[in-house]
């Protein structure tokens, strides 16, 4: 009796550790060069925004939100005299590929052990265990963020055009995982995405000029 | 034996007091009003509102952030970027007089309100590229 205490003993220990570590983690600060222009802030710049001839503000602004619809994402804000739209979808998260495919073989195999063991030594015999199961941690949900900004591109002596704009996405999202967990927070920087994303818009800019 | 189990909660139990906790958190700030707006906010000299406003905008895309919400007439932007972590900021722009622009930022880590005058800085510095603008301290 004394040895499985001795066991639990540590192990409490060592989620107070834990515990510990989380506090000072939660306690620390924004790292300092969090707000600096970084060489890649450029490149995903470049990545992110196109110029687009032969439209107004308000029409790209439409072909965008159109994009958006045909996307899925629902609008969350919007401010037309900024050139502004939010959106996001939630979706899910669970990726079929290998990493799935091995949990569920993994638990299958331990599901068919655990039967085993019941038949063997009785039904009780996995009652202490049950923590073991929840170790498979997976991603579940997903919320999708955009933000998209336009702004009148300039002409050579600097005014705002009214027939050219600068247009610019930014995608990110947060991912939960079977805990209810967020597992990932972060921003997309794929260029195949931003490139779909534009080739899309290109067409829904097409409807809309010819919807006008 | 025993003072070195306990070690750990005690150190817990520090910690949690360290961060402050609870109902309190809802007025607390560590910081003077006076201490805060002298690194969060800056005044630029021009009149034009819009302008700022999407300079401010550009600028938060530059540093990796997805827009929240934006507002011309209360000349309030909210963006939020996530890297590993959520940074939320909030920046809002009013009139200083008849020639200048007041821009104020704050921002929030995870839990944790961001007092260190350090990124801030970094933020106007990105912002007055944007704007073409110095950045004036304001007193």
């Amino acid at each position: 009796m004394s040895a499985p205490s001795a066991t639990r003993g540590r192990l409490r220990r060592v989620a107070l550790m834990a515990l510990c570590f989380l506090l000072v983690a939660g306690c620390a600060t924004v790292s300092d060069n969090s707000m600096q222009l970084s060489a890649d802030s450029l490149q995903l710049r470049q990545l992110q925004t196109r110029r687009i001839e032969g439209i107004d503000e308000p029409a790209l602004l439409a072909a965008s939100v159109g994009v958006l619809q045909d996307l899925g994402f629902n609008i969350d804000e919007s401010e037309m005299r900024l050139g502004v739209i939010v959106a996001s979808k939630d979706r899910s998260a669970v990726d079929l590929g290998d990493a799935v495919g091995d949990m569920v073989a993994d638990s299958l195999f331990k599901a068919a052990l655990d039967a085993m063991f019941s038949a063997l030594f009785g039904d009780n015999f996995d009652e202490g265990d049950d923590d073991d199961d929840e170790d498979i941690v997976y991603d579940v949900t997903q919320k999708i963020r955009a933000s998209i900004v336009t702004r009148p591109a300039v002409d050579s002596s600097g005014q705002p055009r009214k027939d050219a704009q600068v247009i610019r996405i930014t995608l990110q999202r947060l991912v939960w995982d079977s805990e209810g967990k967020i597992s990932h927070a972060e921003s997309i920087e794929d260029p195949k995405i931003y490139q779909r994303f534009f080739d899309r818009l290109s067409k829904s800019i097409f409807l809309e000029l010819q919807a006008n | 034996m025993r003072v070195r189990s306990r070690l750990p909660v005690i150190l817990c139990a520090a910690l949690l007091f360290g961060c402050a906790s609870s109902i309190d958190q809802v007025m607390q700030t560590d910081q003077s009003a006076v201490q805060l707006r002298s690194y969060q906010e800056r005044a630029f000299d021009t009149a034009d509102k819009e302008q700022t406003l999407r300079s401010v905008i550009a600028t938060l895309q530059d540093l990796g952030f997805v827009l929240d919400k934006a507002d011309l007439d209360l000349g309030i932007v909210s963006a939020t970027r996530l890297s590993g972590y959520q940074l939320r900021v909030t920046v809002t722009v009013r009139p200083r007089g008849s020639s200048q622009m007041l821009v104020r930022a704050n921002a929030q880590q995870g839990e944790r309100a961001v007092e260190d005058p350090k990124p801030y800085q970094d933020f106007f510095v990105a912002l007055e590229k944007a704007m073409f603008l110095t950045a004036h301290e304001v007193d």
